[in-house]
């Protein structure tokens, strides 16, 4: 009799839940697919009500709208919330579909010389407060700017320090010295801001500003400063010892414009006896040349993977790129 | 080149259009064609009252033609969506929506507008500006074609307002409802309303309010493949960062790992217990058996 009773109970309040539920219940056949950060929801299924609706689909699309608008919100509830200042507040996911950029993405900027510093030796920035007191004046002042605390350039009476010299200005001579802090420190500026958008800087092209260059780096800025005249460096001496630059001769020959006429027109009937003839030419020495060239890179480019795979376990994908490169040369055989 | 600002105020305005690594939310312009119509400005009109976006402007080119005069107002008002209203006899009711990456196209989508009821036509309660809505796309088209699959991206970039991290429930005000079907698109867009129903989670009732089109897929001007994928790369300080010797198992317990030294075992500080402790007279009776068991191995 008791079983009884307590199974009905169960039972009953398996139905009492399912009514509740049945309000806010949707049957769907694909479920939906969610971007809570986006308040967005994707329907997959086949709009076949809508379909069979006609020319009006008016009551079927408010159907369809609210059966994914509920399934959305029932989503949406599941959230954790929280109350703040009496509304009930959700926090939403971060959103999952990507969309694209509306602006590149900012390029890294290098750091300065003090912050490569600062991160070398682990220094951080101290909190410091604004107003200083300055004794001179018995009031607050700023740190640093305008009527600062303790601005030596402002003060009315300098003691003549023991080794100087009596006739010199003292005044002057402070005012100096900050005009060379401020012209040192917009220098650094300027010198940090150039490395950031990595321009030449104009003084000296190609030196270093530090003198610690390498042996190439020399010989190239050698060779810009040589070719940098009037007459493009046709009449400057070389030393003694000095060879001539390597590679520095004219990169494509062309034919002059009004030449050899019966060699012009020998080439140009060759050429379209080539074009016409269906069977390809093919011309051994430089094939020959090509495959023995191709079979040395081969074997240069296994040594290679041999003395590295000795080094390091996986190769480097310097090699994959190699190995495009000459498959592309395989295309071009055949002329 | 670029003009270095004077003041901070024109620096604090070149900052914020600075490429950034999260982004501004993006601004779209209105522009009107050549030969707008009553509906496509209605149209332009509608979107504009609803949502938040801004910047109504006049008669340019047409942009399938030419695009510069697009990306100079785009640049000057740092705007990267825009649509376009025009209307001729090739393509009446004509809309182009776009949207740009670094102030040049990226994508535009021509649509071509059958059929649109206007906010003032439906005589029902707004609500009010610059609330978030909530997008749903239903029907399988979306996902077939690139075509549909970029206007998916497209409208929801254009409709789905600032990325908050909370948001008040009953702040949930309206639903844009995209459906596709035999090549349209209809756009429909309701109110929310919240009824009781058993159980915390309210039942839904939905009443139709804003801007109602049908709308027809005409030409596009997609964005190469590299391009939008350029486009879309997240910088790496985004992505989330995976935190190492970490596991989870199924039942939801969280495991670590800790890395140790080899440990000797002979020198493993246990116990001590004070009881055991070997007295000294004791010790020396131990050392005394050690040597005489040496001396008899020998």
């Amino acid at each position: 009799m008791e079983g009884h009773s307590v199974e009905e109970l169960l039972a009953k309040a398996e139905r009492d839940e399912a009514e509740k539920l049945q309000r806010i219940t949707v049957h769907k056949e694909l479920e939906l697919e969610f971007d809570l950060g986006n308040l967005l929801a994707t329907d997959r299924n086949p709009p076949t009500a809508v379909r069979s609706a006609g020319p009006t689909p008016e009551a079927d699309l408010r159907a369809l709208a609210r059966d994914n608008t509920q399934l959305l919100i029932n989503q949406l509830w599941q959230l954790p919330t929280e109350r703040v200042e009496e509304a009930l507040v959700a926090r939403l996911p971060e959103p999952t579909t990507r969309l694209p950029r509306e602006k590149p993405v900012p390029r890294p900027r290098p750091l300065t010389r003090w912050q490569q510093f600062a991160r070398l030796k682990g220094i951080r920035p101290k909190k410091k407060t604004n107003l200083v007191w300055d004794e001179v004046s018995g009031q607050w002042r700023r740190r640093w700017g305008y009527q600062r605390a303790r601005d030596d350039t402002k003060e009315w009476l300098i003691e003549v320090p023991g080794g100087a010299d009596p006739m010199e200005d003292q005044f002057a001579k402070r005012i100096q010295a900050k005009k060379e802090r401020v012209a040192k420190n917009e220098l650094n500026r300027l010198r940090n801001l150039a490395r950031a958008h990595k321009t030449q800087l104009p003084s000296a092209a190609g030196m270093h500003p530090t003198g610690h260059q390498s042996k190439e780096e020399l010989g190239r800025a050698m060779q810009v400063a040589k070719v940098s005249t009037a007459s493009v460096g046709r009449f400057q001496e070389r030393l003694p010892k000095e060879k001539a630059p390597r590679g520095s001769g004219k990169k494509r020959k062309f034919q002059p414009l009004f030449g050899d006429f019966a060699a012009e027109k020998k080439s140009q009937l060759e050429l379209l006896r080539v074009m016409n003839s269906k069977k390809p030419q093919l011309d051994v020495t430089r094939a020959t040349n090509k495959q023995m060239r191709e079979e040395d890179q081969e074997e240069a480019a296994k040594r290679r993977k041999m003395s590295q795979k000795g080094k390091m376990n996986s190769g480097p994908p310097g090699l994959g790129g190699k190995r495009k490169g000459r498959q592309h040369q395989g295309g071009k055989r055949r002329k | 080149g670029l003009r270095k600002p004077k003041t901070k105020r024109a620096k604090r305005f070149l900052e914020k259009r600075e490429p950034k690594l999260s982004e501004n939310i993006k601004n779209a312009m209105l522009i009107k064609g050549g030969n707008a119509n009553l509906t496509v400005t209605q149209v332009l009109r509608d979107v504009v009252l609803t949502f938040f976006l801004n910047f109504l402007r006049k008669n340019i080119t047409r942009p399938f033609e030419d695009q510069t005069s697009l990306e100079f107002f785009s640049k000057k008002s740092d705007c990267s969506l825009f649509m376009f209203g025009s209307h001729n006899k090739k393509r009446p009711n004509n809309l182009v929506i776009g949207r740009m990456y670094d102030y040049h196209v990226l994508d535009m989508i021509e649509l071509g507008i059958e059929k649109f009821v206007s906010l003032k036509d439906i005589k029902n309660s707004k609500c009010p500006e610059g609330t978030k809505p909530m997008l749903i796309f239903a029907g399988d088209d979306f996902d077939v074609t690139e075509d549909y699959r970029r206007l998916k991206s497209l409208l929801i970039d254009f409709f789905r307002g600032p990325t908050v991290s909370n948001i008040r429930l009953a702040g949930l005000e309206y639903v844009l409802h995209f459906t596709a079907l035999n090549g349209k698109i209809y756009f429909r867009s309701y109110k929310l309303l919240l009824k009781k129903s058993g159980c915390r989670t309210p039942r839904i009732e939905l009443e139709e309010m804003g801007p109602s089109l049908d709308l027809v897929l005409r030409r596009t001007h997609l964005a190469s493949d590299d391009l939008y994928k350029l486009s879309m790369k997240t910088p790496k300080a985004l992505k989330p960062k995976k935190k190492k010797n970490i596991s989870h198992d199924t039942f939801g317990t969280t495991y670590g790992r800790i890395h140790m030294q080899k440990q000797d075992l002979s020198k493993l500080q246990t116990r001590k217990m004070k009881g055991l402790k070997k007295r000294p007279a004791e010790r020396i009776t131990e050392d005394q058996e050690k040597k005489s068991k040496k001396m008899k191995k020998h």
